[in-house]
């Protein structure tokens, strides 16, 4: 089945610490409105965190398009967070636990990925990274 | 187009020719538009200083606002807008109050033209407008201090240490764990450690409601440093949802003790420490 967007979808840019900090609560509300679960709310807020932060941090700012979706027997939560920044050169390593080029703890991306149902990303060196996730109801 | 120091002076002879007439319409303009939240006196009190400033700033041949001779009509100004700011008023209130001495002056000037009547009133409104956006910027200044203050001070007061027992602290943390808050959390913690001399903190995050991995480190950062001090750390308030979600990042707290619940954390504690808690039973009657 495909999935069929419900409304439009809400964008939110990530320039600061404080916009992850948005894209959280618009997750959140959206997550709350498509009936997920709690702990799929918090899974999807958690990674949208992650994956925001990633944005902001090492893609140099971007947006957050958060919509509302269905695919005929259940509904979900896509986001797809988008940046102009340098991009991954190395997927493999990125996706690795532990693996980090700032200081964190180096399981953002691969954390996130393990937290939403659906996970694809695109990235080009020197042009940017899309990173589109996907929630179900259970 | 800049005013000459000429027009500056027609100005300020302007103005005070016509004082009363000027500032009581400029008064009754400001009145209008504040809509009686601000005394009569008090607002009269500032449109005549807001008045004399600019007289004498016109009989020393004020071009521009930015110049020497503007230093005093700014700082005027400037109180103006802070007041504003601090009581409440939105910016259009503020500028306005500057805003309209430009209806009264124009009404002034309708009745005495002469040829260049037009060119003054050109250039006197070039002079307010830029008045009124030195009243913009200040109100804005002063509004941007006023939410740095409040910042800071929800951040002391978000981040309470609490005493939960003899040699036990405990810190609730609610809402978003930024890096500025972990900051706080942290020398909160580790002085409350120091004063109290309190080998066991717990750290309570039911207020937190997502745990993503920036969180994560904050927390373990934390217990790390308690530890380098000889305290240990409890990590207590670990709902379903977060444990999962925890689980599914591959976070790792290690050997650091977690609960579900403060509750939970404290009789952890309190068993370390050889301290028992029963139910009183019930006496029986023979």
């Amino acid at each position: 089945m495909t999935a069929v967007d419900l409304g439009v979808p809400d964008v939110q840019a990530i320039r600061s610490d404080e916009d992850v900090v948005r894209v959280r609560q618009l997750v959140r509300t959206t997550a709350v409105a498509a009936k997920l679960s709690l702990v799929d709310q918090t899974k999807l807020v958690t990674a949208a965190s992650e994956l925001a932060r990633n944005t902001l941090i090492y893609g140099g700012g971007g947006t957050a398009e958060v919509t509302s979706v269905e695919d005929g027997r259940r509904r979900g939560v896509r986001i797809v967070f988008a940046d102009d920044g340098p991009g991954i050169a190395d997927l493999d390593q990125a996706f690795t636990d532990g693996f980090t080029t700032g200081g964190g703890l180096g399981l953002g991306l691969s954390g996130a990925r393990r937290l939403v149902d659906d996970f694809d990303i695109w990235t080009t060196v020197g042009e940017g990274t899309r990173i589109t996730v996907t929630k179900w109801s259970r | 187009m800049a005013m000459s120091a000429e027009q500056s002076g027609r100005l300020a002879r302007l103005l005070s020719e016509h004082t009363d007439r000027l500032t009581e319409r400029w008064t009754e303009t400001v009145a209008a538009s504040l809509r009686g939240r601000l005394s009569q006196a008090e607002l009269g009190r500032q449109v005549r200083e807001l008045h004399r400033s600019m007289i004498d700033a016109g009989r020393n041949g004020l071009t521009d606002l930015a110049d020497e001779h503007g230093g005093e009509l700014r700082a005027v100004l400037a109180e103006l807008s802070t007041n504003r700011a601090r009581q409440g008023f939105s910016a259009s209130e503020t500028a306005i109050s500057v805003f309209a001495v430009k209806d009264a002056l124009l009404e002034l000037m309708e009745e005495n033209k002469a040829d260049d009547t037009l060119r003054d009133f050109v250039a006197f409104s070039a002079l307010i407008d830029q008045m009124g956006l030195f009243t913009f910027e200040s109100y804005v200044r002063t509004r941007e201090g006023l939410i740095a203050d409040q910042a800071e001070q929800l951040l002391e007061l978000s981040t309470p240490v609490v005493k939960l027992w003899e040699g036990v602290v405990a810190v609730p943390l609610v809402g978003t764990l930024d890096s500025a808050r972990a900051q706080v959390v942290m020398e909160r913690l580790l002085q409350t450690l120091v004063d109290t001399g309190s080998p066991y903190a717990i750290i309570d995050i039911t207020g937190v409601p997502a745990v993503d991995t920036q969180v994560a480190q904050h927390i373990l950062k934390t217990v790390v440093a308690a530890r380098l001090m000889g305290a240990d750390c409890i990590i207590s308030g670990i709902r379903p949802q977060i444990a999962q979600t925890i689980v599914a990042l591959g976070i790792e707290f290690g050997d650091i003790a977690t609960k579900a619940s403060l509750a939970d954390a404290l009789r952890h504690v309190l068993r370390l420490t050889g301290v028992e808690t029963t139910a009183r039973r019930p006496r029986r009657e023979s």
